[in-house]
């Protein structure tokens, strides 16, 4: 998902077909040959109470640590231990990576590891023809097949005959190598998922001194559970090295990224990132008022381990005291923040229109997930665009920023940082659950180029014969003055009565409400940001295809794959959704057919055309999950061949 | 001049204040008659009292007439949204020590709308002053019922009556472990006074119940306890470490169920108030001795003063912490994290 790469160069594969591999054997290791492949894409698949996160997070940074270019999908059950061995309770974790740029976890999986019976029949629809199968067989017992409705063993009906089917004894493999451990049965057996990682690492040639190293740390505590861990990992590699089932293993070289110092890192892991570092170039305490939700808590809790950084983190009663909390402190001084899903922004709604009136920085975080009502909330979507553009009461603007991939969550959080101290405004940041919790390489900034955000206060009266003046605005920006509680001479009210233009007084004056209201428009509206830029390598293009936030991905690499059949596509993608760039409407002029992609039912659709009038297509899905590059493609080229049918009538 | 350890990270003024440093040139919007102008005028005159900056002084305030209390306040100030204050006031006192912050809120707001932050923000300490200004009513919407009023209470939106029973805000805060907990009424200055004086020395959150007359919507409401003829009668004035008298001739005492009941000077032993004392139980007994209709034996004066650590010091004490044990953060260092690739030119 870098975008360092020319984009034009590298194109994803088609899905369907299996890796494109060419056989040669390795320098040493000449027992099995050994075969390149430019991409593969790995499906870890369980109980949820099997580790396949902790397999999948692992794989992906020995991954990292290879220099593959890589894009994760985690998906887990909302319940914390959903029944063991049923369909809901199967946690499963993507990784797809590449000797090249990619963009999305991939479509189909190459390969799926699958625990139990439940994680093959809940992931083998997904399944190409052709795909390599790895499951454990000692947990294909009559009662377990039984409680997913498997009349027979799929293992044995010939049900798989498409699949290269792996039967591996995962279970016994890892209690035999255990077995002078010392460790009880059930403590053993969880290691099976260190063997399959173990195995997997084999297969495609990962580096395995970052995880015996990590085993070590986490279970630092417990050195008998760490050494069990480490051996079982050990014995899945060599179990691959030997067994003559896996007759071949993989490689994918390293990707060729633009040069640097890379990490791998997800989206909420960099959103918390850019949100310490806006309080480092902006100088001001960062004040983060939170109550907890899923997909969001992740950032509460990362931006509690550094309060070394002068970061106060408020666990709050509940949301609306959490984003009040922010806001008291922006009104003394600090970078307010406040995170949470859409759930949450609901009872925020009230508090964000004070920051409206107020004409406060705040940073609202929205880590979007299903809706409505509680939904899907370990699922993703992007249904809260309306609601973070309207869902208040009153004429109540408020910036949108949407980053597109999750490492660019670290330059949207420093953006929305950014809009907020300029313009002393509330903004929304708009991430989701595929952002939130997927991963991909991120080049490390150089900390001292990434923006200057910091701020003047107000230290000297504004108005005449020495009054202070609040509401007096900045000519350029409209923004207020921000007069922190010390500073003598400025003290002042401010509250959620309509106030008079400059001296900030109450005010029921029907001119003055209609200027205020105008004016706080003409202030988001007046936001500079940066134009969209449109990628169309032909420059004939009459399509369009436009997106903003996480279907980046799935978008771009849809365009490719038309691109490299001969279809002209031009692409743009929006980071500010409010206001839209300037040069938007003019882009939107200048195509035949704008085709939208969304996971909501058409949101930023209607903007467009409520905005610039234009006949905006949406493509629509709310299935929790990200699109497909496949299933993009396809509306591309459909959209594509209805011109052309247009044109022969 | 009284010594306030609260304050002590709060700058101290240069020189000598006034009540009149601390009037704006706002009108005051309140009906005439309305207990709020006595209220406003016994804050105003005893700010200087304080020592402190003027503008390291917040008021925070909710929605409802008492919340247009900071605009009357020449000191920064805060006109929020319907009970949220306490929430509010939370993140400034949290990321602002060198600041005296204080919250104005009503019946309604703080126990209706805003009833979980207020007890949160008792339960946490946070280094705030509430005065909730309680006239046991809606005065804002033209005078429906509150969660204070007595039940069958016959308003706008009950012309029946109001069915559901009373809040008594000093039991729930005494539940919600308030560390400082007191009861004050708008027309009497030299109490309400002291009260406002305990209520800032003391660390952590005090909350100020003041009984406030509206003369447009519940007028009389506190009458019984301002009148000449009953007042005497009906208030228990609590004093730390003087035996607890009702009137002129009963006093409270304990009896063999363990209980507060009143009995006659010829029954008994008086208790002896302790604010300071560890349990919250006797304060509680204290509150539960009023009548929730006629507010007949209504204690007044500070029930409970206590010590206990206070939030936003031991916030700013981890960060302090923090940066001990690990350095001053490196940014650089954070994003990097541990395990980076390079990638050659
Ligand atoms: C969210 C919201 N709901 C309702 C209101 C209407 N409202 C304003 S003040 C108030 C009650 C005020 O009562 P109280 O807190 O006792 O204050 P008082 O006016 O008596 O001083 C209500 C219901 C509002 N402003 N905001
Ligand atoms: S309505 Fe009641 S509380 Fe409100 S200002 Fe008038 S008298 Fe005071
Ligand atoms: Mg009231």
């Amino acid at each position: 998902m870098t975008s360092q790469v020319d984009q034009s160069e590298a194109v994803d594969g088609p899905d369907g077909e299996g890796p494109a591999a060419s056989a040669r054997s390795g320098p040493g290791r000449p027992a099995k040959p050994i075969r390149r492949l430019d991409r593969v894409i790995i499906r870890f698949a369980g109980d949820s109470g099997d580790g396949m996160q902790l397999t999948g997070d692992r794989f992906t940074s020995e991954t990292a640590a290879f220099g593959n270019d890589l894009s994760t999908l985690p998906n887990f059950p909302a319940e914390i231990r959903a029944p063991a061995g049923t369909l809901p309770g199967v946690s499963s974790f993507q990784l797809h990576f590449a000797d090249h740029d990619i963009l999305t976890p991939g479509d189909a999986p190459d390969v799926l590891v699958a625990m139990n019976p439940a994680a093959l029949k809940a992931n083998l629809p997904d399944l190409p023809a052709g795909a390599e199968i790895i499951v454990n067989t000692d947990e294909f017992t009559k009662r377990a097949l039984a409680k997913v409705g498997y009349a027979a063993s799929p293992l044995e009906d010939g049900s798989l005959e498409a699949f290269r089917l792996h039967p591996v004894p995962l279970t016994a493999l890892t209690l035999e190598a255990l077995k002078d451990s010392g460790l009880a049965r059930k403590d053993a057996e969880r290691a099976k998922n260190m063997f399959a990682l173990g195995l997997l690492s084999w297969m495609y040639h990962r580096p395995t001194h970052g995880t015996e190293l990590f085993l070590r740390q986490k279970f630092a505590k417990k050195p008998q559970i760490a050494e069990a861990n480490v051996t079982a990992f050990r014995a899945g590699w060599n179990f691959g090295e030997t067994t003559e089932d896996f007759a071949v293993s993989y490689e994918v070289p390293p990707a060729k990224l633009a040069p640097g110092t890379y990490r791998n890192i997800s989206g909420n892991l960099a959103l918390s990132y850019g949100l310490v570092a806006a309080g480092e170039r902006s100088g001001l305490p960062v004040f983060l008022g939170s109550y907890p939700i899923t997909p969001a808590s992740d950032i509460l809790h990362e931006l509690s381990r550094h309060k070394n950084f002068g970061v106060r983190t408020f666990q709050a009663e509940d949301e609306i005291a959490g984003i009040g909390a922010a806001l008291g402190a922006a009104f003394g001084g600090a970078l307010g923040v406040t995170t949470t899903s859409g759930p949450g922004v609901a009872l925020k709604s009230e508090t964000i229109g004070l920051a409206v009136s107020l004409e406060l920085p705040l940073v609202i975080v929205d880590i979007q997930r299903g809706g409505p009502s509680t939904g899907l909330p370990t699922k993703t979507e992007q249904a809260d665009l309306l609601q973070a553009m309207f869902g208040r009461n009153g004429e109540a603007p408020v910036p949108i920023v949407a980053p597109a991939t999750p490492a660019e969550c670290f330059t949207a959080a420093l953006d929305a940082a950014r809009i907020a101290l300029t313009y002393r405004t509330p903004v929304f940041l708009l991430s989701d659950g595929y952002l939130a919790n997927g991963s991909e390489p991120w080049k490390l900034p150089e900390v001292d180029e990434l923006p200057d955000l910091r701020v003047e206060f107000a230290t000297e009266p504004n108005g005449p014969d020495g009054a202070f003046r609040p509401y007096q605005r900045d000519p350029h920006t409209l923004a207020r003055p921000w007069a922190v509680p010390g500073t003598p001479g400025l003290e002042h009210r401010i509250g959620g009565i309509e106030k008079q233009d400059g001296t900030g007084n109450i005010s029921y004056d029907p001119a003055n409400h209609d200027f205020m209201v105008r004016t706080r428009q003409a202030k988001v509206d007046n936001i500079v940001v940066p134009d969209v830029e449109v990628d169309d390598p032909s420059g004939e293009a009459r399509v369009l295809v436009l997106g903003w936030g996480s279907t980046y991905g799935p978008i771009t690499a849809a365009v490719r794959r038309v691109r490299a059949d001969g279809g002209r596509v031009a692409q743009a993608h929006l980071r500010h959704l409010n206001p839209f760039p300037a040069n938007l409407g003019a882009v939107l002029e200048r195509y035949e057919k704008v085709i939208v992609p969304e996971m909501n039912l058409g949101q930023l659709a209607l903007l467009l055309r409520a905005e610039y009038l234009v006949d905006a297509q949406s493509y629509n899905q709310v299935r929790g999950l990200p699109f497909k590059a496949a299933q993009l493609a396809d509306v591309l080229h459909a959209a594509l061949g209805s011109l052309d049918a247009e044109e022969t009538r | 001049m009284t010594d306030f350890p609260a304050l002590r990270l709060v700058p101290k003024a240069d020189g000598p204040q006034s009540a009149k440093d601390f009037k704006t040139d706002q009108e005051v919007r309140w009906c005439p008659g309305c207990g709020d102008y006595a209220i406003l005028a016994a804050v105003q005159s005893f700010m200087p009292e304080l020592g402190i900056r003027r503008e390291n002084t917040v008021f925070v305030s909710g929605i409802g007439c008492s919340s247009r209390f900071p605009y009357y306040m020449n000191t920064y100030g805060m006109h929020s949204i319907h009970g949220r204050a306490p929430a509010i006031a939370t993140g400034l006192a949290a990321s602002r020590p060198d600041l005296s912050v204080w919250v104005v809120t009503g019946d309604g707001d703080a126990l209706s709308i805003g009833g979980n932050h207020l007890i949160h923000a008792l339960r946490r300490n946070v280094n705030l002053k509430i005065l909730l200004f309680n006239n046991r009513i809606y005065g804002l919407t033209k005078g429906q019922y509150s969660p204070t009023s007595e039940v069958g209470k016959i308003t706008k939106s009950t012309p029946m009556g109001s069915l559901d029973a009373p809040f008594n805000p000093l039991s729930l805060a005494l539940g919600a472990e308030a560390t400082f907990v007191a009861r004050t009424i708008d027309s009497d200055r030299q109490h309400l006074q002291s009260v406002l004086r305990a209520a800032a020395r003391h660390e952590g959150t005090a909350l100020v119940e003041i009984y406030q007359n509206c003369n447009i919507f519940n007028d009389g409401a506190f009458e019984i306890l301002k009148e000449p003829g009953t007042r005497d009668e009906a208030l228990i004035r609590l004093e730390h470490g003087q035996p607890v008298l009702v009137g002129a001739d009963r006093h409270v005492v304990r009896g063999a169920d363990g209980e507060l009941r009143i009995a006659p000077r010829s029954e008994g032993t008086a208790i002896v108030h302790d604010a300071h004392a560890a349990g919250p139980s006797t304060a509680f007994a204290l509150t539960r001795l009023a009548d929730a209709d006629t507010l007949h034996h209504t204690p007044i004066g500070v029930l409970r003063d206590v010590d206990r650590p206070v939030y936003d010091a031991l916030m700013a004490e981890q960060l302090t912490r923090a940066e001990q044990q690990q350095g001053r953060g490196d940014l650089a260092a954070l994003l990097a994290g541990s395990s980076t690739w390079t990638v050659d030119a």
